[in-house]
């Protein structure tokens, strides 16, 4: 078959599966998008803006475990998704970014709309290619999904010039990648992986720790298992969360500087960690110096270079999570029929010490609405079992804590990169993946005005995705840390001009709420989910002096966490409405 | 600890900015570098002279694994190895200094590879450590230029990097 490259760009999206490409039209990427035009298979998904582009792919790529498809043009194209990739490449999501390039023979020339694509993006993806022969574009493709989508996944770029998409030539989609150079390890060294499970069952104080890479790696099954099977306590990372239950008693919750005392303490105690797809984040760990000084580490992760990078590890383990786990709980199964039973009693009185602090309890008596009452509200409405977007701040974190998540690949966030801005068009990609599922995004009214235009797409693609505003007037995370190290001086954390968000939302050709009494929330949310067609955008007047608790301030250890908030918060100052 | 970390890389445009890119992203010190082709004209074959302690070694090492278009790698430091590195060294040599700094390159067993009224061009081989005690021994006679190629190496007996 004689297909041009815009047709084979096109043809070798359908064969690798594709069913939605987020993309925007220019110069460079013209005869790719003609070439859309032509056919039905592959729905592309005209976006507002090319950083959304990248986050709704995202959001559909975290939500199946598919890589996300993006197109853009040259030039401003890329350079705007590059914020999008980053974003993706700090979580490992697997994507693939096809870039329009000017022609083959104005490269270099600073032409109309170019840049140097693969140089500005080298730093922030997992690979990236510069097409040079339409005679490679297939396998080129080929390999761009294969890379992106196996062992640590990420981002790849494939820049494209406009002539390659003009030049035909006999297509063929490869059947199977060879790479000399890229061999990712699945299974973990069987060796190692019976010594992590002595280490284990003879520990008096375990503790298991897990993140991304339970998600990303379809593990969560698996740790389920081995949790149980052993009863030790469990804690999970921000990027982690939905990869236990949250309701098993097993469960301490998420860690880091934002989680509960529980999981911190238990960190910092315990004799024996087992780290699984987690990578020590400078937010999980705190002072490296202070971190869990008497453990010893078994550490298990498909990529090598994350193991012994910041704290260093007994058993290093390299492979993917789910066969590794798979392996560990059979050893498990195989070592308590021998009588070897783990007996850490003493160890769970410690830690249900710690967890009678209620470390996430908050002020309920309140007249103003608090934020943490309005996630629970979320899940209580959605049984937990909605999918949730979020952006970057405080409601990012009250979110992570208080929703509750029962299932892998429903907490979608920015963790990595912190990117404000992600969390209404990863929610597109959601809703566009699972149409019949419920999609909230919680996010902030500074958050949110970063990728506000994407309410336009949800209009067109008629996503009813529920838009829950945390609007505290503020950008909380910032004025949190200026009351904190800052003494109150709140600089430009406050925007003097802030849109009536109903009056835009419906503008926008949705449905807009004002909510600002706690009596009023949850009759809200079930309104807003019970309008199963639409987008309802919910404006919740939240109490802005509220602050994250508890708190490890940057540079301190798992001991030391900030608990409950000091008097002094009450005298934070109050802005009324704009 | 100086570390001589040897790559075989896809010949493909853009590998070594990727490797550089590595380097200077992360905060990793490049002593040397130097990169040319192979018999297999698919691959380069790079040197790289890096310092650290052992865990950042063990960070550049992996780092560089990660890269799509390193197809091996190794740490000739680990094991025994020949380094080897080419100087072209040019000398103000005039009257009484001729045979001296001739001299000199004899014991060194470098070679005169060009020769005008006032200067010698010098031509040297050896581990580093010989190319400085060379300049070192010039003391007194006025180095025009010098040109380093950086570090190539290889390992003893009958190991390859393939
Ligand atoms: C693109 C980007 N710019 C700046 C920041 C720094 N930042 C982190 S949280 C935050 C404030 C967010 O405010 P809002 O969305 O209102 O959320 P809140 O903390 O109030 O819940 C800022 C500016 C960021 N994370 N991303
Ligand atoms: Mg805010």
């Amino acid at each position: 078959m004689i297909l041009s490259g815009a047709e084979i760009v096109v043809q070798s999206l359908k064969d690798e599966g594709v069913e939605f490409v987020f993309g925007y039209p220019g110069g460079a990427a013209l005869h790719i998008y003609d070439a859309f035009y032509k056919q039905e298979d592959v729905q592309h998904i005209l976006v507002r803006h090319e950083q959304g582009a990248t986050h709704a792919a995202d959001g559909y790529a975290r939500a199946t475990g598919k890589p996300g498809v993006v197109l853009v043009t040259s030039g401003p194209g890329v350079t705007n998704a590059v914020t999008g990739i980053a974003t993706a490449h700090m979580d490992s999501i697997p994507m693939v970014v096809l870039t329009g390039q000017v022609p083959t023979a104005l490269i270099g020339d600073d032409a109309f709309q170019e840049v140097d694509t693969v140089g500005i993006t080298r730093p922030c993806v997992k690979h990236n290619f510069l097409v040079s022969r339409v005679e490679d574009l297939a396998q080129v493709i080929k390999k761009a999904f294969f890379i992106a989508n196996s062992g640590r996944p990420g981002p790849v770029v494939v820049d494209i010039p406009k002539d390659i998409t003009a030049q035909s030539t006999e297509y063929k989609y490869p059947t199977s990648v060879e790479m000399r150079s890229y061999a990712p390890v699945s299974r973990g060294h069987p060796k190692q992986i019976s010594r992590a499970v002595d280490l284990l069952l003879g520990a008096d104080k375990p503790i298991i720790y897990t993140g991304g890479g339970i998600i990303q790696g379809g593990a969560a099954d698996e740790l389920t298992q081995l949790v149980r099977e052993l009863e030790f306590p469990c804690t999970n990372t921000l990027m982690g969360l939905g990869g236990f239950p949250y309701k098993d008693p097993l469960f301490l919750g998420m860690l880091g500087m934002h989680g509960t005392y529980e999981s911190n303490m238990a960190m910092y105690d315990c004799d024996v960690m087992l780290a699984v797809g987690a990578r020590f984040d400078d937010r999980v760990t705190g002072d490296l110096t202070k971190f869990s000084p008497n453990s010893t580490i078994i550490h298990v992760d498909v990529d090598p270079s994350s193991i012994g990078k910041n704290v260093s590890v007994e058993v290093p383990i390299v492979g993917e999570a789910a066969p590794v786990l798979r392996e560990m709980l059979s050893i498990v199964k195989a070592r308590k029929a021998d009588g070897v039973v783990p007996d850490i009693g003493q160890w769970w009185d410690r830690i249900e010490e710690w967890r009678a602090f209620k470390s996430f309890e908050y002020d309920r008596e309140s007249a103003k609405i608090k934020p943490q009452y309005v996630i629970e509200t979320l899940h209580k409405i959605t049984n937990g079992n909605a999918f949730v977007t979020s952006d970057v701040g405080q409601h990012q974190m009250w979110a992570a804590q208080h929703y509750g998540f029962n299932a892998s690949r429903r907490w979608i966030n920015s963790g990595g990169l912190g990117t404000m801005g992600f969390g209404l068009p990863a929610a597109m990609g959601v809703q566009l993946a699972h149409p019949d599922e419920q999609v909230a995004c919680i996010t902030g009214e500074a958050s949110i005005m970063m990728c506000i235009q994407e309410l336009s797409t949800c209009k067109q693609y008629n996503l009813p995705v529920k838009v829950i505003n945390l609007n505290n007037r503020y950008m909380g995370m910032v004025r949190q840390w200026q009351e904190f190290f800052y003494d109150g001086r709140y600089s430009h954390s406050y925007m003097d001009a802030l849109p009536d968000f109903v009056a835009l939302a419906e503008s926008f050709g949705h449905v807009g709420v004002r909510i600002e009494s706690p009596a009023d929330v949850e009759g809200a949310l079930e309104e807003a989910f019970a309008q199963e067609n639409r987008l309802v955008f919910m404006d919740f007047i939240t109490d802005q002096s509220e602050n994250v608790y508890p708190m490890i301030a940057a540079g301190g250890g798992h001991n030391e966490m900030h608990l409950k908030p000091s008097e002094a918060d009450d005298v934070l100052l109050e802005r009324e409405l704009a | 600890m100086r570390r001589i970390i040897s790559l075989l890389v896809e010949n493909e445009a853009g590998a070594l900015s990727r490797i550089a890119g590595l380097f200077s992203a992360r905060g990793y010190n490049i002593e040397s570098l130097t990169v040319a082709p192979t018999e297999d004209e698919s691959l380069s074959r790079m040197t790289i002279v890096t310092r650290g302690s052992d865990a950042i070694i063990e960070q550049i090492t992996k780092q560089l694994n990660k890269l799509i278009d390193v197809v091996r790698l190794v740490d000739l430091t680990e094991g025994r190895h020949i380094e080897r590195e080419l100087m072209l060294i040019k000398v103000i040599a005039e009257r009484e200094e001729r045979e001296e700094v001739k001299r000199l390159v004899d014991i060194f067993r470098g070679r005169i590879i060009d020769v005008t009224n006032s200067t010698y061009t010098i031509e040297l081989t050896g581990p580093v450590g010989k190319l400085d005690a060379f300049i070192e021994t010039l003391q007194g006679v006025e180095v025009v230029e010098a040109v380093r190629s950086g570090v190539s190496g290889i390992s003893r007996g009958d190991r390859a990097l393939r």
